[in-house]
């Protein structure tokens, strides 16, 4: 392989795949943020109806 | 049932990749002025393409959300925007990168670049505009009336490489121009890594809109909570 510019090309190799797992990073603590959101609620509406 | 199909095509999809990138830094000849950072090239494209199809996708189900107001069309859209937002960063990024070596600049006022980042822009814009407004109805309908007329940035940023021939490089692929302009096994592995690039954004807009399912899910139990 021709190797001028080869580390511009890593690089952009670097970016792309930097940029992609930023995002399922963001993605995997959104999931886990929401998880435990809904057993919260889930645990308040059960007290709730519990008490009533 | 549905996680395991989603884990299978994430698991094709990298390994899609991963065949990919084999060839193209070893089967694969070199493009005879760039030097390797052509190879960019198969992520650059595929990325922009990717995010193209995305918008795509968001406009229609905004339009399909007018139509029957079933709110999965809604988190079909945003999940779709969001993850076009970063394929667009992608395509920027290593558009910006190819750009300092061969250009000898980061970045240009040319058409195609600025209609690009004018796209960013609007989608980011997109996203916004859903975290503004709380009730759900109206923000799926601001939402799709937004992402249909967001769309126009789409085509003019992809028509904008013929109406304006500034400094971005015209188009070469061959259902564009007919062919002849680029190396059929180039081309091929444009589309192929587009395949892999478009599998893993189909499972990221997957996992997305159920998570804006499962958001619905949690508005729902707050007010069966507050009624209670």
């Amino acid at each position: 392989m021709d190797e001028r510019n080869f580390t511009y090309m890593f690089y952009g190799f670097a970016a792309a795949w930097a940029i992609l797992a930023l995002y399922v990073l963001v993605l995997v603590s959104r999931e886990k943020r929401i998880e435990s959101q809904i057993d919260n609620l889930k645990r308040m509406l059960d007290a709730k109806e519990n008490k009533s | 049932m549905r996680n395991k199909i989603l884990y299978l095509l994430g698991i094709a999809g990298v390994a899609w990749l991963a065949r990919n990138l084999y060839i193209i830094f070893l089967g694969l000849p070199d493009e005879a002025a760039q030097g390797a950072i052509y190879r960019i090239m198969y992520f650059h494209v595929p990325s922009w393409w990717t995010c193209f199809a995305a918008y795509f996708v968001s406009g229609v189900a905004g339009v399909m959300y007018l139509v029957k107001k079933n709110q999965d069309y809604d988190a079909l859209a945003v999940a779709s925007v969001e993850v076009g937002v970063a394929f667009t960063l992608i395509g920027l990024a290593t558009g910006s990168i190819w750009a300092r070596i061969i250009w000898g600049i980061w970045w240009t006022w040319d058409a195609r670049l600025t209609w690009a980042l004018i796209t960013c822009l609007v989608y980011a814009g997109y996203l916004m505009l859903r975290r503004a407004v709380d009730e759900p109805t109206t923000r799926a309908r601001f939402a799709a009336v937004f992402g249909a007329f967001a769309f126009t940035t789409v085509a003019i940023t992809w028509k904008s490489i013929e109406w304006w021939r500034t400094q971005h490089p015209g188009p070469v692929i061959s259902f564009r121009t007919g062919g002849g302009n680029m190396d059929p096994a180039m081309e091929n592995m444009l589309f192929s890594n587009w395949g892999a690039v478009g599998l893993i954004a189909i499972v990221l807009i997957a996992v997305r809109m159920r998570q804006e399912q499962h958001l619905r899910l949690i508005e729902a139990l707050r007010r069966q909570v507050h009624t209670l």
